[in-house]
C-alpha cells in the first residue's frame, strides 16, 4: 500500500528517521552482531583474551545435559503457561459474553492484573505460598498437601506456572472477548431456531469461529512464557530447586551475569534469537492469511 | 440473549464471581499484610482483615526504606520508576511518530531497507542480547543513569507499525489540501497528523506506559545505585532471604505502591487500553 500523495525533499525524511534507526543500529544490530561474534569466541578465565573457536561453543552446549535440561524445562512451562491461561481466559470470556448484567463490571475486574510487573507478581505469589508463613501454604497443609516449593522441583514448576497465567489472563481474556463479540448474532440465532443447545452452538459454531484466535494466542503466550516470566522466575525460584524451574532465557541471564562465560551465554543467545525468529514468521505467515479470509 | 436459560445465567455469573476473586485475591493478600505488624505475619495463619498500621508501614517504606534489605526510601524508587515510564512513553511515541511519518508521506533512497531494519527489532527482545547491551552501554558510560534505563528500550518496531497502519488510513485529500495551501511537510504533520493522531497516541501511552513502568530485567542489570533503582527492582533487593528474614510488612507495601500506578493508568484510561492492546497486535 502506498500513498497517492507524497512531499518531496531531499534531506527531511532522513532526518525524520534518524533517531529511530539510530537507537535501532546502536542497541540493536551492533548488540545482536557482538553476541552472534562472541559466540564463536572463547575467552579464558580472567576474561583478558579471547580466541575464535568457530562452533566449539555450540557443540559445548548441546552435550551439557543442563542445557538440554533446560529446553525442557522450557517446554514444560510454555505448554502448561500457554494451554492453562488459554483454556481459563476462554471460559471466563464465554462467560462474561454470555451474561447481560454486570458484564462491563466483569470486565474491569478481569483485565487489570495486565498492570502488575511480572517481577512483582513474582513477589505476590512467593508471599502467598511461603513454606513457612504462607496462608496458601496454610489453607493446603489443612487438606493436608504439604507444600515446600523450596524443596520440591514439581512444586516450584507448579508455583511459577500459576504466577504466569495470572499475569497473562487479561490480555487472553480481552482478546477471546473481542474476539466473541465479532461473531455474527444471526449465526447464533439461526442454530438455536434449528434447536442446537448452548453446548452444541459453543462447539460447532464459536469455537471454530475463534480458532484463530486462539491460535494467535498461542503464539503470544508461547513468546510470554520465553521471555516475559524472567521476571517471575527472577522473583520466585530464581531458577531452582536444583535447575528445575531455569527456563532458556534464565540460563542466558545466570551464565552470561551470574557465571560470567560470554562465549556460551552468546550462543545460547543466539539459539534463542534463532528460536524467536521462527516464532514471529509463524505468527506473521498466520496473520497474512487472516487477513486473506 | 438467545433464550432464557436461568440456570445457565446463575452458572455464568457463579463463574465469573470466582474468577474475579480467584484473581483479584493475591493483591487482598498483599493489601491486608501490608497494614499489619510484621509479628502477626509471621505466625501462620495471617489475619485476613486490615489491621492498623497502614500509615506507619507505608510511611515507612516511602521515606525510610528497609532496615535489612535495599535501604534507599521507596519515594525515590516511584519517582525514577515514573521519570523511567514516561521517557519510554514519550520517546518512543515521538521517534515513532516522525519516522513512520517519513516512510508514509516521502519517497526516498533505501525507505523499504530503512523500513525492514526497523522491522526487524520485532524480533529481538531485550532479554536476547542482554550482555553485549549491557557493555554498550557500559562503553558509553551510561550505567546508573536514566539514559541508561531507557534508551535501549525506546526503539520500537510496534509503535512505529501502529502509526503507519493509521497514515495510510488519512484521506490523501487531506494532504493535496495542505500543499495547494503551500504548507510544508512539517506544517502538515503538526498541524493535520498530530491532532488526527491523538486516539492512537492514548493508546500506544497507556501501553507503553505499562511496559516502562514494569521493566524489570534491563533495571536488574544497569542500576547498582540505590538512588537509581526503580519501583520494581527495589521489592526484588528487599527479598533478602528466607521467609523469616523478609520485613515482608515493608515488602508488600512496596508492591502495592509499585503496582498502583500502572494498574490505575489501566483502569481509568480503559478504553485506550483495550484499543492499544488489540492495534499493537495487528
Amino acid at each position: 500500500m502506498e500513498k497517492r500523495v507524497v512531499f518531496r525533499s531531499a534531506w527531511l525524511p532522513f532526518v525524520l528517521v534518524a533517531p529511530q534507526l539510530a537507537i535501532t543500529v546502536v542497541f540493536f544490530f551492533w548488540p545482536a552482531s557482538q553476541a552472534i561474534w562472541y559466540s564463536f569466541q572463547l575467552q579464558d578465565a580472567f576474561g583478558l583474551r579471547s580466541q575464535f573457536v568457530g562452533l566449539q561453543n555450540f557443540y559445548t552446549l548441546f552435550k551439557d545435559p543442563n542445557y538440554l535440561l533446560s529446553f525442557r524445562t522450557t517446554a514444560v512451562f510454555s505448554v502448561a503457561v500457554a494451554g492453562i491461561g488459554i483454556a481459563l481466559s476462554l471460559l471466563l470470556a464465554v462467560m462474561a459474553d454470555r451474561v447481560v448484567r454486570g458484564a462491563m463490571a466483569y470486565k474491569t475486574l478481569l483485565i487489570w492484573p495486565y498492570a502488575v510487573a511480572a517481577a512483582v507478581a513474582g513477589v505476590l505469589y512467593a508471599f502467598m505460598f511461603a513454606p513457612s508463613i504462607g496462608i496458601v501454604t496454610f489453607m493446603l497443609r489443612q487438606f493436608g498437601v504439604h507444600w515446600n516449593w523450596v524443596i520440591d522441583g514439581n512444586q516450584a514448576m507448579l508455583l511459577v506456572i500459576m504466577a504466569a497465567v495470572w499475569n497473562q489472563i487479561s490480555y487472553n481474556f480481552l482478546f477471546f472477548l473481542a474476539g466473541l463479540q465479532s461473531i455474527p448474532k444471526s449465526l447464533i440465532e439461526a442454530a438455536a431456531i434449528d434447536g442446537a443447545g448452548p453446548g452444541r452452538r459453543f462447539w460447532s459454531i464459536i469455537f471454530p469461529l475463534l480458532s484463530p484466535t486462539a491460535f494467535f494466542l498461542l503464539v503470544v503466550n508461547v513468546v510470554y512464557a520465553f521471555f516475559g516470566t524472567f521476571g517471575i522466575i527472577d522473583a520466585i525460584t530464581q531458577g531452582g530447586p536444583a535447575q528445575s524451574t531455569t527456563i532458556l532465557v534464565y540460563k542466558v541471564y545466570h551464565d552470561g551475569v551470574k557465571a560470567a562465560d560470554l562465549g556460551g551465554s552468546s550462543a545460547q543467545s543466539v539459539i534463542l534469537m534463532a528460536i524467536v525468529i521462527a516464532l514471529t514468521v509463524v505468527q506473521f505467515r498466520y496473520i497474512e492469511r487472516r487477513v486473506q479470509y | 440473549m438467545v433464550e432464557r436459560r436461568p440456570w445457565l445465567d446463575v452458572l455464568s455469573h457463579g463463574i465469573l464471581i470466582l474468577g474475579v476473586i480467584v484473581i483479584a485475591f493475591p493483591v487482598y493478600v498483599t493489601f491486608v499484610a501490608s497494614t499489619l505488624p510484621l509479628e502477626e505475619i509471621m505466625v501462620a495463619p495471617m489475619p485476613l482483615v486490615p489491621g492498623d498500621r497502614l500509615i506507619e508501614n507505608y510511611s515507612q517504606v516511602l521515606f525510610a526504606g528497609t532496615a535489612t534489605g535495599s535501604k534507599a526510601p521507596v519515594a525515590t524508587m516511584l519517582f525514577n520508576s515514573t521519570v523511567v515510564a514516561l521517557c519510554i512513553t514519550i520517546g518512543k511515541i515521538v521517534i515513532s511518530l516522525i519516522s513512520a511519518f517519513a516512510i508514509v508521506y516521502f519517497r526516498f533512497r533505501l525507505r523499504m531497507f530503512f523500513f525492514w531494519m526497523i522491522f526487524i527489532t520485532l524480533m529481538l527482545p531485550v532479554e536476547v542480547r542482554i550482555i553485549p547491551t549491557f557493555q554498550v552501554i557500559a562503553d558509553l558510560h551510561l550505567l546508573n543513569s536514566y539514559a541508561g534505563l531507557t534508551l535501549p528500550l525506546i526503539a520500537s518496531a510496534t509503535a512505529t507499525f501502529l502509526f503507519r497502519q493509521f497514515f495510510m488510513t488519512i484521506p490523501d485529500e487531506l494532504a493535496e489540501a495542505a500543499r495547494m495551501d503551500g504548507a510544508g511537510p512539517l506544517r502538515f504533520l503538526w498541524d493535520v497528523v498530530v491532532p488526527l493522531s491523538k486516539t492512537s497516541m492514548a493508546a500506544l501511552f497507556v501501553i507503553q506506559f505499562i511496559y516502562g513502568w514494569n521493566q524489570y530485567l534491563w533495571p536488574l542489570l544497569i542500576t547498582t545505585d540505590e538512588s537509581m533503582y526503580t519501583a520494581v527492582i527495589g521489592i526484588k533487593r528487599m527479598i533478602v532471604g528466607g521467609d523469616a528474614a523478609n520485613e515482608w510488612h515493608l515488602v508488600m507495601a512496596t508492591a502495592m505502591l509499585a503496582l498502583l500506578p500502572p494498574a490505575a493508568v489501566v483502569l481509568v484510561m480503559q478504553k485506550w487500553f483495550v484499543k492499544g492492546l488489540v492495534e499493537t497486535e495487528k
